[in-house]
């Protein structure tokens, strides 16, 4: 534990963040007010519960009631069993008669707290569950709307987090921040004018300890806060690290860059650690601080109600109550740091949930949007360019791509080449919406895109993927994922059309075969068909095959194609690739340089040209010699 | 850090048979498991001195805990002024009273704290221990096990046990506390304390009643957290492929099933988790009740002290804290016990792929490759590679063609030893593989996956990876020969430019360029090139060439390629078909030979209408 001294007080660390570059504490008023913000909405969402919730409330009212009558009881009948009453010394039958009364009373008072604990404890709980599951809905509804250009720019793992530990941080808050400070301010302020009322001298001691704890715990409050957000960005960060080593672990085979990786490890969990060691310290030394104040102002009580017992002044019952009275206190003092932990991981994980909640997706349904009605099937791009960052055009030749005007009809085919980053694929998510067109129109049948509604649009086109994705399911469910009730005999159709059903069946498990995340244990290629079988099997009348066979050799190739020229027959199809022979029957190729389009016309009138796809096919064709640089 | 719980917690549907799997996340241990409180020891015996220190102050903390009522006592009894001394007798017990509360205030900060800071450390020592295992185990293992799954581990279980050794150690201060209490009532007032003890029964015989239910309700309760959080995740992770077969209704009727059900769960949980709330209040009301009457009496016939009786009443009030914080130790125990053996379960995977002790690394090396009679599979009695056998010559690039899934990653995972070969060897300048260190291998053979990775972080530090020796101009260098570094130029930060989650801002072609750039960086003697440029153009591609050729003089190449082009100048060729070599030679060679490279060579080449159909069935007969 020597090793502790090196480690970073939480001063430093928010110190150091302040002044730090790789992250961002906001200024501490902006950031306030937005926690402010986030918790006034929980609230508001506890609101919704127009019943259970003000009952709630009331329940922790009476049942903090409850609590402070049991000081007076116990303090009663310490009084009867001295032989007083009221004060006076009364006879010992009477006493005891008292001391039953007290007795029952004090069960009776035991009950009806508990049970009030038990409701209001309850209805909190039930409120906050209904709100993380409200919550839930809501943020999975939301990611599964959000477009690309969102999730491009998020770390899976991050939005991970925000669903689990964000959900859960909101969901304490309504016991926590809400019902559990109304307990704790209605015990010492209800207390205090409670017994007051019996010595003002006793009740003010016996309350000392209260501003000083405020004082702490907003100095708590405020840190917490703070190293809050810095631990929860640097467990965010560790988690990243983790997750790409697990994911990437061929790299890292790879390169024999294992220590390299366990180097990356430490230095980030080093770095949490700080934080949350950090906050241990702060936490703890505030609670212990706090509980050591309050027994400081018992102590007060214990003497000074001490000699007021020995003048007379009070009774040995009353110094009782303010006892029995303070060992309630102990309680508010133990749980606000939980308290404001609470309050200030609310805020926190608040204002990173809602930050999600409150995003528009960047595309959606038009109002008015209609379902789209595909007649001839012509898909049309108008004038089309686009850029990622969807900035309005400063330079418009900056954009990803421009220019772009093509037409393609059911039962014709497109073929796209272009070298790496040209904007073939950027073309092929814009027929289906993935992103909207920076200007210009994409029209089928005549209809703007924009204008029908994305469901209907994305079931009318299908895009295979440059990167599969495969779920971790059986091959089954992964082939029929847009289509979970589709029967057997169509999965089969679609693996067949694909080339793959003989090695499914050939599987020791077949069609139940369990394929890992990114499909590790299938081959690149196998991987590839399985995604061209999962789109086939939707039969939709629009295709884009975005470079969906470059790890697929030449012969299975061109038995998908064979298998799938039936099919395509009435479809507009739009064929991505850098090999040639996967194209060069398309009715129309566009050469894409850049971002706009070069060289058009089908494969003849291209080779004619002699421009850049011929000298593209030359390369291919094993004419290479011919070719010079250019 | 106590609440990371449950990160990416899956579920998978099935279970694999195969052998080596991690079983699945509901598993719920029991309460007490031998097997990992030894292991775990391990774990902790580090902290030894920390922890005896932290125990004092447990007990230290404890016994002034128990002291503080009995103070309270004599307190009443001075003030009840049975002797003139009243005044002298109080000030002396509350100065006692103030030494008392110092003494609780250090060493309720030091249990505090220093017990808190331990179980970050376990928490790190144990998640560390789980990740460098992991860069171990071999990639059979890898292949199945889903990232999620493995995150929970590293995660939401190691935070179990944290929560456990944070509240354990209050356990026994709880524990030494309630055997405190009971030492003390009985010592005040044998009579009194066991009458007012006699309640305690009581709460068991309700709690033997209370507790299987409750169980089972917390059980269900984190089983369905556990299947939410992985729907989640998944649906996460494919959210592209959601939006593209438009899945989002159905995904979202699943989810909202999966997530009413967690929340129905959780409402029986938390129902029976609030019985218990009313029950103790009754007890101790009862308990209460009891001193007042009987104490009272006895304190009326005098024959108590009025103290005694007081110090009861607070004694009573603290009786039933300990208890119920015991209880809840017994779900958090039970948790930590399940995560236990999830996380020892990590950590006893095998190491199948392993260094020998007398492993030496591989050092200076011609690059030559031999394959003899090597046979392998993934699984158990289903050969992937049959028999192969070739041999690199120092220098020289060879290629290797062939159908989809008909082994050439494979074989190039096998040359890294990704996998341990089944039957044959495989040495590198002369020396078997299996005899050299895997780190040295790592130097010798840089290979581009089929798929490339990259990690977040600079375009910089992507290319560089762990070659932290390398240079901006080496790095520039390695760019410029894939013909990287012109889009690299135009990104926002030049080569400083943060990559997204994958490299996700850029193209795919762009993203293997990258990759390659990687490998040529780690310059290393034989380098593998598994359809580095599969989603390149052929011009970027003959520009890459070009570049490769001056870089790579004298050293192996091992290029697989569908585009056949890309092979075209190998100086050999195999063609594999379902695991076995079936061709060798160089283009020409194989041409003349008319045999199945060069059928797929004419299919690369002919415009589709042109391809004659019996040229396609022949394909297909040569592949069935
Ligand atoms: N990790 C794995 N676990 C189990 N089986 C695997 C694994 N990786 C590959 N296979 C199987 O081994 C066979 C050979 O795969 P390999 O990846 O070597 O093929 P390939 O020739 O590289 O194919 P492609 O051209 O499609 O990339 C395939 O049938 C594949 O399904
Ligand atoms: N999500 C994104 N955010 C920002 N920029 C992007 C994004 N995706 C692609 N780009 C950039 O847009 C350009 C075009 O990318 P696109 O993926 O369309 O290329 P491509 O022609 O399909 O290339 P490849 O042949 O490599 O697949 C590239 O410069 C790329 O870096
Ligand atoms: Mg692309």
């Amino acid at each position: 534990m020597n090793e502790s001294a090196k480690i970073k007080s939480a001063d430093e660390i928010l110190e150091s963040q302040r002044g730090g570059m790789d992250y961002k504490v906001p200024t501490l008023d902006g950031d306030y007010r937005l926690g402010l913000h986030s918790l006034r909405r929980i609230a508001k969402m506890a609101l919704n519960y127009p019943v259970q919730f003000p009952v709630a409330i009331l329940a922790v009212c009476i049942a903090g009631f409850f609590q402070l009558l049991m000081p007076r009881f116990l303090g009663e009948a310490v009084d009867h069993a001295t032989g007083l009453l009221g004060g006076t010394a009364v006879a010992p039958e009477a006493a005891q008669a008292a001391l039953w009364t007290a007795a029952s009373l004090l069960i009776g008072v035991a009950i009806c707290r508990g049970l009030f604990t038990m409701l209001h404890n309850y209805l909190g709980e039930a409120i906050g569950q209904r709100i993380a599951y409200q919550l839930r809905l809501d943020y999975f509804e939301k990611l599964q709307r959000l477009s690309f250009s969102y999730h491009d720019k998020v770390h899976s793992g991050d939005l991970m987090t925000r669903g689990m530990l964000d959900i859960e941080g909101v969901r304490r808050f309504i016991e926590h921040g809400i019902l559990r400070p109304i307990l704790l301010v209605i015990l010492v302020g209800v207390g205090a004018y409670l017994y007051m009322g019996n010595d003002v001298v006793l009740g003010l001691l016996s309350l000392s300890f209260v501003p000083f704890a405020l004082w702490r715990a907003s100095v708590f409050r405020l840190k917490s806060r703070a190293l809050w957000r810095i631990l929860q960005e640097r467990l965010s960060s560790l988690t990243r690290i983790m997750e790409e080593n697990l994911g990437g672990i061929r790299v890292v085979r790879a390169f024999a860059a294992q220590d390299f990786e366990i180097d990356k490890f430490d230095r980030s969990s080093k770095q949490a650690l700080e934080v949350a060691i950090a906050r241990v310290g702060v936490r703890y030394a505030n609670t212990s601080i706090m509980t050591f104040s309050y027994f400081l102002a018992m102590g007060l009580v214990l003497w000074v109600g001490g000699e007021k017992v020995l003048d007379g002044q009070i009774t040995v019952g009353e110094l009782t109550q303010f006892l029995a009275f303070m060992t309630i206190l102990q309680m508010p003092i133990r749980q606000t740091g939980m308290v404001i932990n609470g309050i200030a991981r609310a805020s926190v994980s608040g204002v990173r949930l809602f930050e999600i909640l409150d995003i528009e997706p960047a595309v959606q349904d038009r109002p008015q949007a209609e379902a789209l009605d595909v007649g001839d099937g012509v898909l049309r791009f108008e004038n089309v360019a686009f850029s990622y960052d969807g900035a309005p055009e400063q330079n418009p030749g900056d954009a990803t791509i421009r220019d772009i005007n093509f037409e393609v009809k059911a039962g014709q085919t497109i073929g796209i080449v272009g070298p790496p980053g040209s904007g073939k694929s950027t073309i092929a998510h814009l027929i289906p919406r993935f992103y909207d067109v920076t200007s210009g129109q994409i029209t089928i049948d005549g209809q703007d895109i924009r204008d029908v509604t994305l469901e209907s649009l994305r079931a009318a086109v299908g895009v295979v993927q440059q990167d599969t994705f495969l779920f971790t399911s059986e091959i089954d469910a992964n082939v029929a994922y847009g289509e979970p009730w589709a029967e057997r005999n169509r999965v089969v159709g679609a693996t067949e059309a694909s080339q793959l059903h003989t090695y499914i069946e050939n599987l020791p498990e077949g069609y139940d075969t369990i394929v890992g995340e990114r499909g590790v244990s299938l081959s690149g290629g196998q991987r590839q068909r399985l995604s061209i079988a999962r789109s086939v099997m939707l039969t939709p009348q629009f295709m884009v095959f975005d470079d969906s066979t470059a790890a697929i050799d030449a012969a299975t190739e061109q038995r998908i194609r064979v298998a799938l020229k039936e099919v395509t027959k009435e479809r507009a199809t739009i064929v991505i690739s850098h090999r040639l022979s996967s194209l060069m029957h398309a009715d129309e190729i566009l050469f894409l340089d850049e971002g706009s389009i070069v060289e058009r016309g089908n494969h003849e009138s291209l080779i004619d040209l002699g421009g850049r796809y011929k000298a593209l096919y030359d390369l291919q064709a094993g004419k290479s010699s011919e070719v010079t640089d250019g | 850090m106590a609440n990371m719980s449950d990160i990416g917690q899956n579920i998978s549907k099935g279970s694999v048979a195969a052998t080596g799997n991690l079983r699945g996340e509901e598993m719920f241990g029991t309460v007490f498991d031998g097997n990992v409180i030894r292991r775990f020891i391990d774990f902790v015996t580090p902290y030894r001195k920390t922890i005896y220190i932290a125990f004092i102050a447990v007990l230290i903390y404890t016994a002034t805990q128990i002291a503080i009522p009995l103070i309270i006592r004599d307190a009443v009894d001075s003030s009840v002024g049975k002797g003139k001394n009243g005044y002298e007798l109080l000030s002396l017990t509350i100065q006692v009273f103030f030494g008392v509360v110092t003494l609780n205030y250090i060493s309720n900060y030091f249990q505090l704290t220093i017990v808190a800071k331990l179980a970050e450390r376990i928490l790190i020592d144990l998640r560390r221990a789980m990740y460098v295992h992991l860069q171990e185990v071999s990639l059979s293992f890898m292949d199945k096990t889903e990232v999620g799954r493995l995150m929970s581990r590293l995660q939401g279980d190691v935070n179990s046990i944290q929560e456990f050794l944070e509240t354990s150690i209050f356990a026994i201060g709880d524990f030494i506390l309630l055997i405190g209490i009971v030492v003390v009532l009985l010592t005040l007032d044998w009579h009194l304390g066991l009458l007012t003890l006699s309640v305690v029964p009581a709460l068991f015989i309700v709690r033997m009643v209370w507790l299987p239910i409750a169980k089972k309700a917390f059980m269900r309760a984190r089983e369905t957290s556990s299947i939410v959080n992985g729907a989640l995740a998944e649906n996460i992770n494919g959210v592209r492929t959601v939006q593209e077969m438009t899945r989002q209704g159905i995904n979202f009727e699943q989810y909202d099933d999966k997530a009413h059900d967690n929340l129905l769960s959780h409402l029986k949980a938390v129902k029976l988790a609030q019985i218990m709330v009313p029950t103790v209040d009754t007890l101790t009301g009862s308990a209460m009740a009891i001193v007042i009457i009987v104490g009272g009496n006895l304190v009326l016939k005098d024959s108590l002290d009025l103290g005694v009786m007081v110090a009861f009443l607070f004694y009573v009030q603290r009786f039933f804290d300990p208890i119920r914080s015991l209880t809840m130790q017994y779900s958090v125990m039970q948790r930590a016990m399940a995560s236990g053996q999830r996380i020892f379960e990590v950590l006893d995977v095998k190491v199948e792929v392993q260094d020998k002790p007398d492993a030496q690394p591989l050092g200076e090396t011609d690059g030559s490759v031999i394959f003899k009679d090597v046979t392998f599979g993934y699984l158990p009695d289903q050969p992937v590679l049959k028999n192969i056998n070739f041999e690199i010559k120092p220098g020289e690039t060879i290629a290797l063609v062939g159908p989809t899934g008909s082994g050439k990653t494979s074989t190039t995972a096998l040359l890294h030893r990704f996998y341990d070969i089944w039957e044959g060897e495989i040495k590198i300048g002369g020396k078997d593989i299996r005899d050299v260190t895997q780190d040295s291998l790592g130097e010798t053979v840089a290979m581009v996956l089929q798929e490339p990775f990259l990690f977040t972080g600079t375009v910089f530090e992507n290319i560089r990876y762990h070659k932290i020796t390398a240079t901006p101009e080496e790095v520039e260098r390695a760019a410029k020969a894939v013909g990287a570094h012109d889009f690299i130029e135009k990104l926002p930060e030049g080569y400083n430019t943060i990559l997204g989650q994958r490299g996700g801002q850029l193209s795919i072609g762009q993203r293997q360029l990258i990759s390659f750039a990687r490998a040529i960086v780690a310059d290393a003697k034989i380098l593998v090139l598994d359809e580095a440029t599969a989603n390149i153009d052929s011009f970027t591609e003959r520009q890459i060439q070009e570049a490769l050729a001056v870089m790579l003089e004298g050293r192996t190449g091992i290029v697989i390629a569908h585009r056949l082009a890309t092979v075209r100048g190998a100086d050999r060729i195999f063609v594999l078909q379902e695991g076995r070599i079936i061709e060798a030679g160089n283009h020409e060679e194989l041409m003349a030979e008319e045999g199945m490279y060069h059928r797929l060579y004419s299919l690369n080449y002919a415009s589709f209408d042109d391809v004659p159909d019996e040229l396609i069935q022949e394909a297909l007969d040569f592949k069935s």
